[in-house]
């Protein structure tokens, strides 16, 4: 296990110094530096400018002090937001991002876990084909369709709550964005797990379970449940990943002042550095997820030994 | 897009086997047809998938002829008719927009660019990911190893983060659009290729192949890529969605296409900003995105059921 864990840590270093190696050289091949404004400064203020961010280094050594920087957890400063650092910006946004992304992922990995079993003990019921249909909604119509439907429907037809904003982490606020991620999620992690519980429930040692009459309760949460939770917990890393994509889109919908706003509004300003640190600072986060995704599922499976 | 089809799959390994007898001696009977017209013969008979073949046909056909035949350009004002619901008067059947433009031209042409978009980054990525895939799984060994862990190190990438950063840097350009998506969608055709080619590799004809001195490349494309054929069809239809898809995620939050220009994102999102006043803006190009990608998703389960080896 230990082993495994290293070898796969190893593995995740590549990855990230290929990510942020790219980024940092498309960066750098672009025509045209940071302090080319409108603007125009004198010579000297601009070579003080180019030597306080190194600028006036060869590339490389730039990379190598990037790195050493990135080392240290600091992802630099921002180009835009004049007195800002990217950290102090993350630091303002990641608890948003991380309050509604936390709330979303452990309700939809309940709810569809839930949602599943309900479907696929009842295969072919009503509550089978609403749980199916939901799911196909979900997967079908984009989450940038949804939230405004949602916005729409619950807040300027009914009243009943914010369309938008974030206010200081009310719980009114959250409602919106958390259902909307949540919906998304659920569609995929209820389909998985219907399909991985109705190939269960027809396997042998199942059979076996019913024989000796274990009543179903047991039979399904005992025996059941947990082979069937191995092919939810592979599929949790991809869609972690991929609601970074809903939230960023959740966050411009319903206007939360978290990470997927400040992305999409450094690039739409061409915050260079901005951006680059938060494209860093989320794939950090992803290929770290995944691992632990990855470890927790070879510490789940009986079947994988290393 | 993956996972999501795998409790499908297990679900139809399921059925097969309930009905493991029947399916058998239907094999027998159909024995003399060729794969070709057997997966013609299924595809019609699924009613979801012909339906959906039928109204995308029609779709496209609307985003190809209809800027002609309508009386509006997608990017000129009527003064008269700002923010009109959609009506018979002067001709905007589905309304007009904050700056007097008819929304339905303005549709179709949105769909040209989403459709044209989904086209030419699903051909790139569907060569990029055969010939990936193929020369992986035929070379084998170490360079198998290397090209499919660049694979894997591209699948734990957020790349919309990449696209955005390209955009960043890059400016914003149809091309460019493009260029990101197909960076970023070829993984799965290659990994789907690969495990296909890994068995073909063994076959008889590819080993009589290489015994009369073909070259490498050669066995590739002329021996092993057509028989790819029916796998490839299945997962370029799951392909075309998402990459529409993910065009119009960055269009959505302004970083794709470019006023006066516009696609389904750019009119969805500016529907999301007048929808308390004229909802009509953003249902009418929400429900023409989301009817299209339901009739990708149809048509990829059709040809699916058709096609894919695994379920014979």
């Amino acid at each position: 296990m230990w082993s495994y864990t290293l070898r796969r840590l190893l593995a995740a270093i590549p990855t990230l110094l290929a990510v942020i190696s790219v980024c940092y050289f498309l960066l750098h091949a672009t025509p045209g530096g940071p302090f080319d404004s409108e603007r125009q400064v004198s010579a000297a203020v601009l070579a003080n400018l180019q030597a306080k961010y190194h600028l006036d280094l060869p590339v490389w050594q730039q990379y190598l002090l990037y790195l050493k920087s990135l080392l240290k957890g600091d992802l630099g400063a921002s180009f835009r937001y004049a007195d800002w650092s990217v950290n102090d910006l993350v630091a303002q946004a990641f608890p948003v991002s991380l309050t509604i992304g936390g709330i979303s992922m452990v309700l939809s990995i309940v709810i569809g876990v839930g949602l599943g079993i309900v479907a696929a003990l009842r295969q072919n019921s009503v509550v089978d084909y609403a749980v199916m249909f939901v799911g196909n909604i979900g997967s079908a119509f984009p989450s940038f369709v949804l939230g405004p439907v949602l916005i729409l429907v619950f807040a300027l037809s009914f009243g009943w709550l914010p369309a938008g904003g974030w206010n200081g982490f009310q719980l009114r606020y959250m409602v919106l964005p958390v259902a909307l991620l949540t919906f998304i999620n659920v569609s995929t992690i209820g389909r998985m797990m219907r399909g991985s519980l109705i190939e269960v429930m027809h396997s042998n040692f199942i059979r076996t379970a019913r024989a000796k009459g274990l009543p179903m309760r047991v039979v399904v949460l005992r025996h059941a449940l947990r082979p069937a939770l191995l092919p939810v917990v592979s599929v949790i890393g991809p869609l972690a990943i991929s609601s970074i994509t809903s939230a960023l889109v959740t966050e411009t919908v319903f206007s939360l002042p978290g990470l997927g706003k400040l992305i999409v509004n450094g690039a739409a300003n061409r915050d260079y550095t901005l951006v680059l640190g938060l494209v860093v600072l989320i794939t950090v986060l992803a290929v770290t997820l995944n691992l632990l995704v990855d470890l927790a599922y070879a510490w789940l499976d009986p079947k994988i030994r290393y | 897009m993956l996972f999501k089809n795998k409790a499908k799959d297990t679900l139809a390994v399921v059925l097969t086997q309930a009905m493991q007898i029947p399916s058998v001696t239907e094999t027998e009977t159909v024995a003399g047809r060729s794969l070709w017209a057997d997966a013609r013969r299924r595809f019609w008979r699924n009613k979801a998938a012909v339906v959906s073949l039928v109204a995308l046909a029609l779709i496209s056909l609307a985003c190809v002829i209809g800027p002609w035949v309508l009386p509006h350009a997608f990017d000129s004002a009527d003064w008269d008719a700002m923010s009109l619901p959609p009506s018979f008067k002067n001709a905007h059947f589905w309304g007009t927009d904050d700056a007097g433009r008819d929304l339905l031209v303005r549709s179709l042409i949105g769909g040209r660019v989403s459709l044209t978009v989904g086209l030419l980054a699903t051909l790139a990525s569907v060569s990029l990911g055969i010939a990936w895939g193929a020369t992986a799984g035929f070379m084998g060994g170490k360079i198998d190893a290397l090209m499919m862990r660049i694979v894997d190190m591209m699948y734990a990438i957020p790349y919309l983060l990449i696209a955005i950063l390209m955009v960043t840097i890059l400016g914003r350009d149809f091309y460019l659009v493009v260029l990101t998506i197909t960076a970023f969608s070829w993984m799965d055709m290659a990994r789907v290729v690969r495990g296909q080619t890994l068995s073909l590799r063994s076959t008889e004809f590819v080993e009589a192949a290489r015994a009369t001195g073909v070259s490498t490349p050669r066995i590739i494309f002329s021996h092993i890529v057509p028989n790819l054929l029916g796998v490839v069809v299945v997962y370029t239809t799951v392909t075309v969605p998402g990459v529409i898809l993910t065009e119009s995620v960055l269009s959505f939050l302004g970083l794709g296409i470019q006023e006066p220009m516009t696609s389904w994102g750019v009119l969805i999102e500016d529907g999301t900003k007048v929808m308390e006043f004229s909802p009509w803006l953003l249902l009418f190009p929400a429900a023409m995105l989301s009817l299209t990608l339901y009739c990708f998703n149809f048509i990829g389960d059709g040809l699916r059921d058709a096609l894919d080896p695994k379920d014979r």
